[in-house]
């Protein structure tokens, strides 16, 4: 792959950092670049659905398919948006509604039951009845 | 577009408020305790050597402060249900980093510090490289190649059926073509150990990092090895020479291949005539810093395992062929366009079965010793994720352990 951060200059590391409201230092901007290069294997510019399920540990957790919905096609300045909420020094605002967007998939700006069944049934799969969770919920 | 919903205040300020009630900071080891139980024994180890990478983001930094370890039981409130965070923090993790694709990466030479003194030297040296060292190095793997033929096709063909001698000269002549083939790459190997014998009931195990592993073992002693059938010019070799060896082959994506070569493997460790089994229980070339789970196929056999550890040295060439970036054909030529391939191969003391040891963990101590010996880090995947997808059950594994838990704490309450 050779040496990504030669390719990144300081003007883009500048322009990431503004865009995920500066919750990454540089060195970390750096990193994520690197990362976001051996992911895309294509050189396509995003990283594409089949790439992140590549990656074994992500392929098992339970909510990859909702979150592959937000993360797919993603460029690098959106990808280190979507990974700094994840920063400790996000607020918990940021994060809350992180997870807001999780369980309203559709955008519609309102969680319903359904979501909350659906994100349920995402995290227990066969385990657990419809109605186990209906009534759980 | 959220924040007007007056039913999201209400969702955040219940959240809210029961972080209020809770711990202000998440003790580390509690947070860990909370990820070991939902997710896979590689967590808890990751974690850790990733936060003390210098160079990638501190994984601790990922802790939201909503994903507080709760201690059993408790009532099972809507917030615990809601509270997806260390889910979501756990496949962010697994975007950031993962152990699995650590172990294919090809560590990208550093470059060095150019001054007017180092870098007309470094041109120099990749003149003498290019234009010196692999032009002899071709001609004498060229020449090499033809003796070989030479020699070998007559035996092969006109020496008829399956005499001693006939084998002992094959045997010796493929020896001596993988030593020309070391020669082209100057390599410089030391073997510690003794060296393998030709007797039954044992199978050689090592550790895999590309197909010049095999080359610098039949060096030394012609083995016997089970290979995928490759296409183009190794292919040929393959089918051509090594099937004078005594070669098995098997087709990783066949699984009803698996029962035939399993007898196919047993059948060879009795005969005393066959030589030596080699076996790659990795599946897989992995980069040399890393070994990822062995497939416990050759440890089922009864037989002693002799395992070998390979350890190459990055300072000259890093030897790791990452099969997706380079055909085999290219790997040969940056070998050949290098200084020198130095490595060392470690013989160890055969293991045998102890009593009450599963397969498993015969397989895994095995893996323990040669990781320890060639000084390599241990990783719990297996090597076919490479080309697929893990299956499902890991993922409802996670589902059941979770459902399970809040099923128990709905019941307690």
């Amino acid at each position: 792959m050779g040496n990504a951060s030669s390719m990144l200059t300081q003007y883009d590391i500048e322009e990431v950092q503004e865009h995920c409201s500066y919750l990454f230092s540089q060195q970390e901007i750096v990193s994520l670049y690197e990362r976001f290069c051996q992911l895309d294997r294509s050189a396509k510019g995003f990283v594409a659905e089949d790439e992140f399920l590549s990656i074994p540990e992500y392929s098992t957790n339970p909510l990859s398919q909702r979150l592959l919905r937000m993360v797919d096609g993603l460029n690098f300045k959106e990808f280190v948006s979507f990974l700094s909420t994840f920063s400790a020094r996000a607020s918990l605002q940021q994060k809350i509604e992180f997870i807001f967007k999780v369980y309203d998939i559709d955008g519609k700006g309102k969680v319903s039951f359904k979501d909350l069944v659906e994100v349920l049934r995402d995290l227990t799969g066969s385990s657990m009845s419809e109605k186990q969770r209906e009534v759980l919920i | 577009r959220c924040t007007s919903d007056p039913r999201h205040h209400q969702f955040a300020g219940r959240t809210t408020t029961h972080c209020a009630q809770s711990h202000p900071l998440p003790h580390r080891q509690a947070f860990l305790g909370v990820i070991a139980v939902a997710v896979a024994p590689a967590g808890v180890g990751r974690w850790e050597e990733m936060a003390s990478s210098l160079d990638a983001p501190n994984l601790d930094d990922y802790l939201t402060a909503d994903s507080l370890p709760q201690e059993p039981p408790r009532s099972l409130t809507l917030r615990d249900l809601l509270d997806i965070s260390p889910v979501l923090t756990e496949a962010a993790g697994a975007i950031v980093d993962d152990s699995f694709t650590r172990c294919f990466k090809s560590n990208s030479p550093e470059p060095w510090n150019w001054n007017i003194y180092l870098f007309p030297l470094w041109c120099l040296g990749v003149v003498i490289r290019y234009g010196l060292l692999f032009p002899l190095r071709f001609l004498t793997l060229i020449l090499g190649w033809m003796a070989f033929f030479t020699a070998f096709f007559p035996v092969r063909f006109l020496m008829n059926g399956k005499n001693r001698l006939k084998s002992k000269i094959e045997r010796k002549l493929v020896e001596m073509m993988c030593s020309v083939f070391v020669a082209s790459w100057t390599g410089v190997i030391k073997y510690h150990g003794p060296r393998p014998s030709s007797r039954p009931y044992q199978v050689f195990v090592a550790n895999h990092t590309s197909m010049i592993d095999f080359i610098i073992l039949e060096q030394m002693t012609a083995f016997a090895v089970i290979m995928q059938k490759h296409p183009g010019w190794v292919g040929f070799i393959q089918k051509t020479i090594l099937e004078s060896v005594g070669c098995i082959w098997f087709n990783r994506n066949d699984l009803k291949d698996r029962e035939v070569v399993g007898r196919k493997l047993r059948d060879h460790v009795q005969h005393p005539d066959n030589n030596p089994l080699l076996i790659f229980p990795e599946g897989t070339c992995v980069n040399n810093q890393y070994t990822v789970m062995f497939k416990k196929g050759a440890f089922e056999l009864g037989c002693a395992v002799c395992p070998i550890a390979i350890k190459y040295n990055k300072i000259f060439v890093d030897a790791f062929w990452n099969s997706k970036k380079q055909s085999f054909t290219m790997h040969l030529v940056r070998l050949m366009t290098s200084w020198a391939v130095v490595c060392d191969v470690w013989f160890l003391e055969p293991q045998y079965l102890r009593e009450g040891e599963t397969a498993i963990e015969f397989t895994e101590r095995v893996r323990d010793m040669i990781a320890a010996r060639a000084g390599l880090k241990k990783v719990p995947w297996d090597g076919y994720l490479k080309h697929n997808r893990p299956s499902p059950k890991h993922t409802e594994e996670k589902q059941r352990m979770f459902a399970e838990s809040v099923l128990r704490r709905l019941e307690e309450n």
